[in-house]
Parts: C-alpha cells; sequence; structure tokens
C-alpha cells in the first residue's frame, strides 16, 4: 500500500485529513472529532508521529485557560437572560421578547459549545457560578437591585454584559494566535456578541436612551458601577496611527473612536464581573 | 509534482482568470504530498516549492500578514466607497434617524480604510476600481440589502483570515474592527427587519457567526471591484 493510497482510505473517513496533516497547529484543530482517530489504528508506524501530532489533544493550558473564561461568561449572559425572561411582566411581549429570547437561546448555546470543546479537549468544564444580578455579591443589593423587575435596569445591564463581552473575546483572541478552529470559534462567537450588543443599544435608543449601535469614546449612560466596562474606549490612535481626521478625511473623534472597539484583559474582566458572582 | 488531481478535487474555488486559466492558492494538499514523498527525512514543511510567479496582470495583495491585511484593506475601500455613495444622496424615505447612522458608518468604514492604508504604507495595494453601478442607490432595498451583503460578508471574512494571521498585533486590530461591522450588520440587519440582528443565516445551531476564505469572500466582492485581484500568495488553512 502507498501512501497516497493509505491517505486515500483516510480521506474516506475523515475527508479533512490533508487539511488537518497541513495545519501548523492541527494539534487544537478538529478537536472534537475523537471517535475518528478509530480510523489509524491500521497506521504504519512510520507516520505514526506526523499522525499523532495532528491528532492530539491540545497541551496548551492557555487554550484551557481561554475556553474556561469564556464559559463563565456565557453562564452568567445565559442566567442573566432565563431569570428575566422568567420575571413577570419585565420584558414587553412582542419584538421585545423575541429579541430577548434570541439572544438568550444564543447564549445558551455558547455554553454548549463551549463545554462540548472542552470535553473534546479532554477538560472538565467549569461549573456555573451562583450569580447576584444586583451586582451585590449574594446581598441582591448591588447597583442594580431592581434588575428583574425594571425594563430600564435590565436592558442597561445587558448592555453592559454584551459590551463587556465583546472586549472580553476580543482580549482573548491573542491568547490564541496560531491556535487554528479554537481561534476561529472565538472570533464566531465575539462577533455574535457584538451582534447582540448593537441590537441592545438599539433597545435602549427606541426607549429613549441617548445610545448608538457603536461606542462611542468611553461614553456611559448607565452609571458609575459599569464606567469599567467602558473605560479605553475612548483610544483614537491605533498602532500609532491617529485616526481622527485621517488622512484629511473629516472623521471626528467620536467616529474615530467608534470604529474601533477595544479589548480587555482577563483580569479586568473578572474585576467588572466580580459583583455578580457569589460563588 | 506528482500527480494528485483525484485527490485535489472539490475543494478549491476558481476566482481569478489569467488569460482565461483559472487561478487557485490552495495548495495544502499538494503541500503534505510533498511531505509525505520525503519519507519523514525531516519535519519541515517545504512550501516554497509551491510558489508561483506573481501574476503580470492585476493587483497583487502580497503573501502573509502583508497579503491578509491588504486584503482587509481591499474589502475596506468596497465598503467605503459603497457608504460615501449612499450619503451623498440618500435613498427616498430615509429617516434622519437612518441617514445619522449611516453617516456614522461611512466614516468607521473610511477610518477603517485609512487606517489600513497608513499600516501598510509602502507595501499597500493602490485603490481599485469599483463598480457599484448595479445598486439603485435610490432604493432603500436596494441600498439596505447591498449593505448587509457587505456587512455580514465583512464578519465573516474577518472572522475567516484570524486563524491565517501571525502577528499578534495585526489579530487585535482585525479583532477590533470585525466587532464593529458586526454592529453595523446587527443594525442594518434591524433597518430591513427588526430581530434579524443575528437570525439563523449568519448564526448557526452553535450560536456561532459565519467565516469565509479570502477565496469565498473574492467570489463576492468580483462584482463590485473591477480591478483584477491575485490573492495566490494569501495564505491558507
Amino acid at each position: 500500500m502507498t501512501v497516497r493510497n493509505l491517505l486515500a482510505m483516510i480521506e474516506k473517513v475523515d475527508p479533512e485529513v490533508f487539511d488537518r496533516l497541513n495545519s501548523r497547529r492541527g494539534a487544537v484543530r478538529h478537536f472534537s472529532s475523537f471517535s475518528k482517530r478509530t480510523a489509524l489504528t491500521a497506521l504504519p508506524f512510520a507516520l505514526g508521529s506526523l499522525f499523532k501530532k495532528a491528532y492530539a489533544q491540545s497541551t496548551n493550558p492557555e487554550v484551557e485557560a481561554v475556553l474556561q473564561f469564556a464559559l463563565t461568561l456565557e453562564y452568567l449572559e445565559a442566567e442573566f437572560y432565563t431569570l428575566a425572561l422568567g420575571s413577570p411582566a419585565l420584558i414587553p411581549q412582542g419584538a421585545a421578547l423575541n429579541a430577548i429570547t434570541t439572544i438568550r437561546d444564543q447564549e445558551d448555546k455558547h455554553v454548549s459549545f463551549l463545554k462540548t470543546t472542552l470535553e473534546g479537549l479532554g477538560k472538565t468544564p467549569v461549573s456555573k457560578p451562583e450569580f447576584d444580578f444586583s451586582g451585590g455579591k449574594g446581598t441582591g443589593q448591588g447597583a442594580f437591585p431592581s434588575v428583574f423587575t425594571n425594563y430600564d435596569t435590565f436592558l442597561s445591564l445587558a448592555q453592559t454584559f454584551e459590551d463587556t463581552g465583546v472586549r472580553a473575546y476580543k482580549g482573548q483572541a491573542a491568547e490564541l494566535l496560531g491556535a487554528g478552529e479554537v481561534l476561529t470559534s472565538i472570533l464566531k462567537i465575539h462577533s455574535v456578541e457584538a451582534r447582540h450588543a448593537s441590537h441592545i443599544r438599539q433597545m435602549r435608543h427606541a426607549g429613549g436612551a441617548n445610545v448608538k449601535p457603536w461606542i462611542t469614546g468611553k461614553e456611559n449612560d448607565i452609571g458609575a458601577a459599569v464606567q469599567s466596562s467602558y473605560d479605553g474606549e475612548e483610544a483614537d490612535t491605533q498602532g500609532g496611527i491617529s485616526i481622527s481626521a485621517i488622512n484629511g478625511f473629516p472623521i471626528t473623534t467620536a467616529a474615530a473612536t467608534e470604529s474601533f472597539d477595544e479589548p480587555l484583559s482577563r483580569e479586568r474582566v473578572l474585576a467588572i464581573i466580580d459583583p455578580f458572582i457569589v460563588s | 509534482m506528482l500527480p494528485m488531481r483525484g485527490l485535489n478535487k472539490g475543494k478549491e474555488l476558481k476566482v481569478l482568470t489569467r488569460n482565461g486559466e483559472p487561478v487557485s492558492s490552495k495548495v495544502p494538499r499538494r503541500t503534505f504530498l510533498q511531505y509525505a514523498a520525503l519519507g519523514g527525512a525531516g519535519l519541515a514543511w517545504i512550501a516554497s516549492g509551491c510558489k508561483k510567479e506573481p501574476l503580470q496582470e492585476g493587483v497583487y495583495l502580497g503573501a502573509g500578514d502583508i497579503g491578509i491585511l491588504n486584503y482587509l484593506y481591499m474589502l475596506e475601500q468596497l465598503e467605503a466607497a459603497f457608504y460615501t455613495q449612499v450619503t451623498q444622496a440618500f435613498y427616498t424615505g430615509a429617516t434622519t434617524t437612518e441617514t445619522a447612522l449611516l453617516n456614522d458608518i461611512r466614516d468607521h468604514e473610511i477610518a477603517h480604510r485609512e487606517f489600513f492604508k497608513n499600516a501598510l504604507g509602502q507595501v499597500a495595494i493602490p485603490s481599485l476600481d469599483i463598480n457599484l453601478s448595479a445598486i439603485d442607490f435610490t432604493s432603500r432595498t436596494s441600498v439596505l440589502e447591498t449593505a448587509r451583503v457587505f456587512e455580514d460578508l465583512g464578519v465573516s471574512a474577518y472572522n475567516g483570515v484570524g486563524a491565517l494571521i501571525k502577528g499578534e498585533a495585526y489579530l487585535v486590530f482585525a479583532g477590533k474592527i470585525v466587532s464593529v461591522e458586526a454592529r453595523h450588520a446587527a443594525l442594518i440587519r434591524d433597518l430591513i427587519s427588526d430581530g434579524s440582528f443575528a437570525g439563523s443565516e449568519v448564526v448557526d445551531e452553535n450560536g456561532l457567526d459565519k467565516a469565509l476564505s479570502p477565496d469565498e469572500v473574492l467570489v463576492v466582492t468580483s462584482a463590485y471591484i473591477t480591478t483584477i485581484i491575485n490573492s495566490e500568495d494569501l495564505p491558507t488553512v
């Protein structure tokens, strides 16, 4: 049997074997497809190390750390919307209820996806924390005691969580440089969170809040309690390039800051969500 | 080169033509087979043997991160040109809210375009020829549907190249821009149909947005960018 015949046979079982073998980080790609490894038992020893490299579980601890962190964020968002949807007369029937349901369902899917991904890597997903969405760390008397009885308060916190989520995922992307499919998956969640943020901001605007679908400067009309979610968004220089009035175009500083969302480190995000986590 | 046509079919998208000849930059299987032919003599991938002469025609995006940044610059050129025209004479019935939002988006896209131009400096591609004559700029439906295509495409294009980027700073810049494109996409979708910001056409059963390869994106953009784009040395998965 020639190598090419062998590969043709494997391709019938695993159509992506060629991509897998060529990926520099094949080790962390297609991490959940372990059942396909059974096809490899008959491989000649000479190729063994090559396939092992392509199919082995990730050994990069940073990948797990990012995924566990992301899972914690998704637990928070999913539970937040689930409790809101379970609160009588909080969310108006119709478009608002439909939108929040769409978002909740997608946060639930993110939880499932991240748990499955971690399990595929042979890791144990972290457990769901106990939350206090008043921001009171278990007292129920934080900055948002009316979160599930006052619609405006609920939407304000929803905007904060979504905008923070966008910044959190963005901050983790760099940690996954070269991590192939794991990075791509995180980016795919990242842009969904941005879609959510845009819509929640539109919902708030429709209710009279002075917000746009994008973040202007480090503006925050919600209150000091969430300012840390927006600090840093006022950047109007990117990589040493001033964006305001760039190349003579009439780009205002406000537009310059809207044009780029800014990342947050894991540490800063954990500090932001700390008041909402009891244990 | 080993004969490999039987193994190499199916995954390629023919995007460009050079004298009528299909061109593709996807060479992963070839690369592997070159490795296999060495009989395990070393772990270095032999990719250089597949390098082709740059096309004489068209605009050459380049290789590696430069190629990716030029590819993103190309997309921003298209978006900025589109919104510039949209905002020069708004479609019939545009509300003040809509004109304000579309003016904002135009400024964001110009900011992105000029950022890439300055960041790339000497290696930046030139301004591309763009033909938007298929769009009826007096029609709200035509404008917003085109905007939706461009914004969703932009999101999936950025998502599709993240894993190909080598330089951490470049990945961060792409990340800073893609979420703004996603904010645009959600808004435009909601202007067309409220509540469609994350519809099943763009977010899959795992709650994930789309990612498209440059080859897939170039099929769409080639309908508007009349300059021939040579993407043959862009990195592939």
